[in-house]
């Protein structure tokens, strides 16, 4: 039974061992509702900042703000101007292509790291805070130092070529085809490192017993792995997804650092869309109507998640 | 099993395992001994070519002038004033923020209430939500408060939108934490707060470490919310590093462009170097719950 | 009025009736066990003396002031925790008087009080230590100590002696009993494990379904059951239950094989006065079937043969197990009996201590 029903807190008592004395009035609605109160602060800011704001955007989007926000209700205008804008488009495309890429392969790549570190290794002191550390950085020292790497002129394909491997060419980051790529690249090795941790985690709190029993078994060590291990890995894949999912539909600095959405709109994402056309482009409404649809987005992943976790914790 | 690997000497399949583990490590440390070597190098230099090779005659001329001479915006005064614009905005934004974070995990789990469980999930989803939804009534309120451009509307931002995942910290960590003990202190007379301050926070060490780290990082790495409230002078270090790297005219000055963004990512680094550990526990608190 | 008094205590949880309707008085320096099943409630009764939980309905009282409203700081009352409940970060001495400290007794006090208590339970080596460091047995009385200290009007024990091993749970036992020997404290203690209840208490309160089902003596809960639940719960191994018709001024049994088995009921006046051929359930302790020899011959003993299915040696006795009236019925026999399965021997059945059940409804007939 928990404490749930239980009385509430009461001021330091200073009464005499033996003499219980009660409370006065105002004393008991104090003890009784101080938790609450602490609690309130909180919940007073979350719902104005959190959800008081969404409601705000949402009712933005159905009017006609341009560099101010004006209050005229004047229907679905701007959302039918976003979906008719090309380069609502292009970063929906850019989102699909880069979401779905940087996914897979941070996923991929963090459950093979992980497996690997998992193979008694020695040095994995080392090669752990090695793969994890670019967690630590900011997307934008990430793109900055991701953009002076993949610089034709100055970059890897510059090196390289001065090797002598003169026909190397690796210049995706002023290519409007390949740009968004580039963002895989740096968003993938930004993150990666801490999928891999999460694996880890999870490969750590495999019983070693089933481990033994399927090397009885006769189990190969690939075998092992694709029919036992990675099956039970399954909850970390769902929270690894969603984590990843939610970082890179909110992506925002780390195109701005290192592509500033270039060239020409190759690497637009609804977060820089939403962010161009609200404070540079004065189309407030449909800066709004976009981040509506991000909100959406984020919430048909989050919220069936959420609800998974809290109600595993409830039974 | 991995001392009698040792016994046994490197089996093939051993090799080819540190073999890839290498490689991988070369792929994660090769953008920031890029950045490190391109730092210490001259503008003639770097124009040579050989973006892998060691500075052959290292300066530290980038650094200085990263710090104290560089241009961003209009002032040409290096990152220094930004860098103490980050400090002076992470420090009060992390205190309270953990303050209030460790306050409604000990509401949520030790004095609950009908609904608590509701009102955490709605905090939760608060730390997921794209802050693009947020962006414009948030501008227009710091500016009614009078605190837009400012380091404190920044704290604001920061604490109000870290609240979640502080509370989800302490929340999942005083989970765990006995009841009975709640129990034990209430029939020995202790107040709500001489609960908290006696029993459940001489107890918090761990989740405190964690949940500073995290918070730390987090605002410190920001950007959008910097690049939206806080203007010219009071930008944070992220803000500027963009500035200087992406809107500066004239010749481009790489060599600066790496120091700084060293400097940016330092206090961080650092962080993540001296406590790890505390550092992945507060990663994958704030995606596996529990 | 009691010292403590409980008065149709009820509890409810969402829709269902934890406590139905709870009344129990007990006197200054009694020790109270509430026994029974998980789930029976006993530990919600606890609680709602201690004001951890808020009562439904009915009324508390300690030593003449109505308790329902206060907070459980103001009740003068302290608890021994299952988990113990020591605050992990302060010292052994902290831990004692920490509730001291809330009081706001000045610190000169509050060592001459540890000392105190560290002197009676002797955990004096133990006071800069810090929980975590500690046995189960060390914390057990550190947590006793954290009680004593505060000398409370009554103290409330919930299932303290469970987390232990079983030859510390027996030493603490007999500690908690020297304890209220020598202080004459009030207790009211929490226990699933009728053991603990006989040995410690003044009075049993037996507890099922949210009902007290007894109040009594140990010895009265022991020999006159009110009931077969009770009888069942009370006693290890529990009370044999035979299924027996009444006649001739005593009981018969079926026996597996032969002819039924008549016992003689005592002629005390304590037998029933129920018509002849009345179906009962006859409540045998396993003491009172026992081997002719080692019987007491005084009263209604009756000896029978019976066939013995298993013999089961305990050390100090030897468990005899045999089929009465369609069900197993267990005999206490002498340690070095030399029984055999499948054997047919004598055994003495002592009717003085039998106690007859109304088969429908499982109460005692008088």
């Amino acid at each position: 039974m928990s404490v749930e029903q239980t009385v509430e807190a009461v001021p330091q008592v200073l009464a005499a061992r033996n003499q219980p004395r009660p409370d006065s009035p105002a004393g008991l609605w104090l003890q009784r509702h101080l938790p609450n109160l602490v609690l309130t602060p909180s919940l007073l800011a979350i719902g104005l900042f959190v959800y008081g704001f969404i409601l705000w955007t949402i009712y933005l989007s159905f009017t006609r703000s341009k560099i101010l926000p004006v209050y005229a209700f004047v229907g679905t205008e701007a959302h039918q101007r976003l979906w008719s804008t090309p380069n609502w488009y292009k970063a929906l495309e850019n989102l699909a292509i880069f979401g779905s890429l940087y996914i897979i392969i941070c996923l991929a790549l963090g459950l093979f790291l992980a497996i690997l570190i998992d193979q008694k290794i020695r040095g994995e002191g080392l090669f752990r805070p090695i793969f994890l550390y670019p967690m630590a950085l900011s997307f934008i020292v990430t793109g900055t130092a991701w953009k002076w790497f993949l610089n034709p002129g100055y970059g890897l394909q510059k090196t390289v070529q001065d090797w002598g491997w003169t026909s190397f060419t690796f210049d995706w980051i002023s290519s409007t085809d390949m740009a968004i790529y580039t963002v895989v690249i740096a968003g993938v090795w930004q993150v990666s490192g801490f999928v891999m941790a999460m694996f880890l985690a999870g490969l750590r709190g495999i019983d070693n017993d089933m481990l033994r029993a399927a090397q009885i078994d006769g189990a190969s060590a690939f075998n092992t792995y694709r029919r036992i291990v990675i099956p039970q890995l399954r909850p970390i894949f769902l929270s690894a997804f969603v984590v990843l999912a939610h970082m890179a539909i909110k992506s925002y600095d780390l195109v701005v650092a290192l592509t500033g959405g270039g060239p020409g709109n190759a690497t637009e994402l609804p977060a820089t869309f939403m962010y161009s056309y609200t404070f540079t482009r004065n189309q407030m409404a449909i800066g709004a109507a976009s981040a509506v649809v991000m909100l959406a987005i984020i919430a048909a992943v989050i919220i069936p998640y959420l609800y998974l976790e809290l109600k595993e914790k409830k039974s | 099993m991995s001392a009698a690997a040792g016994a046994r000497g490197l089996s093939l399949g051993r090799i080819v395992l540190y073999a890839i583990l290498g490689l991988f490590a070369i792929f994660y440390m090769l953008p920031l001994f890029v950045m490190i070597v391109t730092s210490f190098k001259s503008l003639d230099e770097i124009r040579l070519g050989d973006m892998l090779g060691l500075p052959q005659q290292p300066t530290a001329d980038a650094w200085f002038a990263a710090w104290q001479t560089s241009c961003i915006g209009l002032t040409c005064e290096g990152l220094k004033g930004y860098f103490w614009n980050s400090i002076k905005m992470v420090v009060p934004a992390v205190f309270i923020s953990t303050i209030l974070g460790s306050l409604n995990g000990y509401v949520l789990t030790k004095w609950r209430f009908p609904g608590h469980r509701w009102v955490f999930a709605l905090m939760l989803f608060g730390c997921f939500i794209p802050f693009q939804s947020v962006l414009v009534p948030m501008a227009l309120i710091l500016g009614k408060l009078g605190i837009a451009g400012t380091t404190a509307g920044l704290v604001l931002v920061h604490v109000v939108y870290g609240l979640g995942f502080t509370t989800l910290f302490f929340r999942n960590y005083y989970e765990a934490f006995p009841n009975e003990l709640i129990r034990a202190a209430q029939i020995d007379g202790a107040s709500f707060f001489q609960i908290f301050r006696r029993i459940m926070l001489p107890s918090s060490g761990p989740i405190i470490v964690v949940t500073v780290i995290f918070q730390f990082t987090n605002i410190w790495n920001d950007f959008l919310f910097g690049a939206s409230f806080a203007s010219g002078d009071s930008a944070p270090m992220t803000v500027a590093l963009n500035n200087l790297v992406n809107t500066s005219t004239g010749v481009r000055e790489y060599n600066v462009y790496m120091a700084a963004a060293i400097i940016a990512a330092l206090p961080t680094l650092l962080v993540y170097i001296i406590s790890g550990r505390y550092f992945v526990r507060g990663l994958m608190a704030g995606a596996v719950k529990g | 009025m009691g010292f403590l008094e409980i008065r149709n205590v009820k509890k409810r949880y969402g829709g269902t009736d934890v406590l139905k309707g709870i009344d129990i008085s007990i006197e200054q320096g009694d020790f109270l066990v509430l026994v029974g099943p998980s789930g029976c409630g006993k530990s919600t009764l606890l609680n709602l003396i201690a004001g951890l939980d808020q009562l439904s309905e009915g009324e508390i009282w300690i030593n003449g002031v109505m308790v329902n409203d206060l907070h459980p700081s103001k009740r003068d009352i302290a608890m021994v925790f299952q988990s113990y409940a020591l605050y992990p970060n302060m010292t052994v001495a902290e831990n004692v008087v920490f509730g001291l400290e809330m009081r706001g007794v000045p610190k000169p006090e509050r060592e001459a009080a540890v000392a105190e208590v560290a002197k009676i339970l002797q955990i004096e080596h133990l006071l800069t230590r810090k929980p975590s460091q500690l046995s189960g047995g060390q914390r057990q009385r550190v947590a006793m100590g954290r009680a004593l200290v505060r000398k409370p009007l009554v103290f409330l024990f919930d299932e303290p002696l469970s987390n232990l091993d079983a030859k510390l749970r027996v030493e603490m036992r007999t500690e908690i009993k020297r304890l209220h020997q020598n202080m004459g404290a009030t207790i009211v203690y929490v226990t699933h494990d009728q053991i603990e209840a006989m040995t410690l208490a003044t009075q049993i309160a037996v507890m099922n379904g949210g009902e007290i089902q007894q109040l009594g003596s140990p010895k009265e809960i022991y020999n006159r059951p009110v009931n077969t639940f009770v009888a069942s719960f009370m006693g290890s191994p529990s009370m044999n239950m035979i299924p027996a018709v009444l006649g001739n001024g005593g009981v018969e049994i079926a026996s597996g094989n032969g002819a039924p088995i008549s016992l003689r009921l005592p002629a005390n006046g304590r037998g029933p006065n129920a018509a002849s051929g009345r179906k009962v359930i006859l409540g045998l302790r396993p003491e009172a079937v026992t081997d002719p020899g080692a019987a007491d011959r005084n009263g209604a003993v009756t000896d029978a043969n019976c066939h013995v299915e298993v013999v089961e040696p305990a050390g100090s006795d030897t468990f005899a197990v045999m089929r009465l009236g369609g069900v197993e019925v267990i005999a206490r026999m002498r340690a070095d009996t030399d029984l055999k399965p499948g054997q047919t021997a004598p055994f003495a059945f002592n009717m003085e201590k039998a106690v007859l059940f109304d088969p429908q409804s499982g109460n005692r007939i008088d």
